[in-house]
């Protein structure tokens, strides 16, 4: 089986990822899959308002997910979508279990995610960019959260599809989220056909990908704090 | 038997296992999880005999009680004040725990205005939304000239030095009046400018350096040569 990119089945593109990167926001990072570019930047915990908004027993979660306008090869129009909602809501999602917002009653945590290039896999991206930029905020959570997106390609089940991937015929895309230590899984769609084994075969792919994102992340956010200290 | 699988001032990521084994204990910072604990911030592990303890180096101020704080008088209502100390949550100062006494219904903006900087002290915290503070006390009073610098609240212990030696230290060096609050804001009154420059210049450089062993002795030769 020979992939466009030559990559093998089980190869992820290049990963990288910096912590730090917004100055004026309390979390920022940027995390890059390939030619996907996420940047994420965390404001919070801070007073939510408009009040019948709180929350008094926990601290709230808003994510924003968007495309800029220039990431894809035709002009996307600016401002909210369909898409850029569900995106949203499933990058929420996919971080509420790893976060502790108890000790923030009444108040609200946003997140607002860029993809400034996209290259397929953009949720997986926010998602990931979004888990460095909260530890970096310093908000207690109890685990890491790395994503990566697995599908089927011409009958075969490949690790990290890109755009020329996903575009081929009776293509199937599985974004997954799945945290660093206790490898449990926070996101899983599915678009397209696959079996039971293949979708079992897909989640392996991702688990084993996942520890490589989470390696990169962690060493991102070390780096950080040594960066800060050798200045 | 326990396996500490961290060293003291290690950095170390949310979801880090520090150590394996029930003989030693969480706290600030980390969590047990079942048989493990668990760091859940980004930060340098201390250990104190079995409790293993996680310094955040980022995020936001996190009031405690009597803790020295500098407010801004964000609002007002008809009991006191509401005052920005730089955390999630506006704190409360009642005309009660005011510096003197004043009587119900006074116009608050004698006393305190708007955008006015105080020194205050935190004397009560219910499940942390509410914070209340108190200008009772030595060394509690209104801010009036002078400057305000903003730091990571992380790096206030190093400001102060061991039993504040290197404010002290700071101080006697500069002429400065040096105040620091534990939310990170630090007021520096000196005689003239360049004074208050040089005290200035010298915080950021303990705030980049905090790491560096005997910090003290190295500023103490860093603003004796500013003096020449």
């Amino acid at each position: 089986m020979k992939r466009n990119d030559g990559r093998k089945h089980d190869e992820m593109r290049k990963v990288e990822g910096k912590v730090g990167i917004i100055k004026r926001a309390d979390g920022s990072a940027y995390f890059r899959i390939g030619d996907t570019i996420a940047i994420a930047a965390v404001h919070g915990p801070r007073e939510l308002h408009p009040k019948f908004l709180q929350n008094p027993e926990r601290g709230i979660l808003r994510c924003n997910y968007d495309l800029m306008s220039f990431s894809v090869p035709e002009r996307k129009r600016p401002g909210p979508s369909r898409r850029s909602t569900e995106i949203s809501m499933v990058t929420k999602q996919s971080l509420l279990p790893v976060l502790d917002l108890e000790q923030f009653p009444n108040a609200v945590v946003d997140v607002f995610i860029q993809i400034v290039q996209a290259n397929a896999g953009t949720r997986c991206a926010g998602i990931t960019a979004a888990s460095m930029a909260l530890a970096h905020a310093g908000i207690p959570m109890s685990d890491l959260v790395s994503a990566v997106a697995v599908g089927k390609i011409n009958g075969d089940v490949v690790i990290d599809i890109d755009k020329y991937e996903e575009d081929t015929d009776n293509a199937t895309d599985i974004p997954i989220a799945i945290t660093g230590r206790s490898k449990e899984i926070t996101l899983l769609q599915l678009d397209g056909e696959v079996s039971k084994d293949e979708l079992m075969k897909g989640i392996e792919l991702a688990k084993n990908g996942c520890d490589k994102i989470f390696e990169v992340q962690r060493k991102a956010l070390i780096d950080f704090i040594k960066e800060k200290k050798n200045e | 038997m326990g396996k500490l699988l961290v060293k003291e001032k290690d950095i170390v990521v949310p979801g880090q296992e520090l150590a394996n084994g029930m003989d030693y204990l969480p706290a600030g910072g980390s969590f047990r999880d079942k048989e493990n604990i668990i760091s859940s911030q980004l930060g340098l592990v201390s250990i104190d005999n079995r409790v293993i303890k996680i310094i955040p180096l980022t995020g936001k101020y996190i009031p405690k009680l009597n803790d020295i704080v500098i407010g801004r008088i964000a609002d007002m209502g008809f009991s006191g004040w509401y005052v920005d100390i730089n955390c999630a949550y506006e704190a409360n100062l009642m005309i009660r725990d005011a510096s003197e006494f004043i009587d119900r219904g006074a116009d608050l903006t004698q006393f305190h205005d708007f955008n006015e900087l105080i020194v205050a002290k935190i004397v009560q915290i219910t499940r942390f939304s509410k914070i209340d503070l108190s200008m009772k006390g030595p060394g509690l009073h209104k801010i009036k000239g002078g400057k305000i610098i903003e730091i990571t609240p992380s790096k206030v212990p190093r400001i102060i030095g061991k039993q504040g030696s290197m404010v002290n230290l700071l101080k006697e060096k500069t002429n400065c009046q040096i105040t620091v609050g534990q939310n990170g804001r630090i007021w520096i009154q000196g005689n003239n400018s360049d004074d208050e420059l040089k005290a200035t210049e010298a915080i950021l450089k303990i705030e980049s350096e905090s790491h560096v062993d005997g910090l003290t002795d190295k500023m103490k030769e860093f603003l004796e040569g500013k003096k020449k």
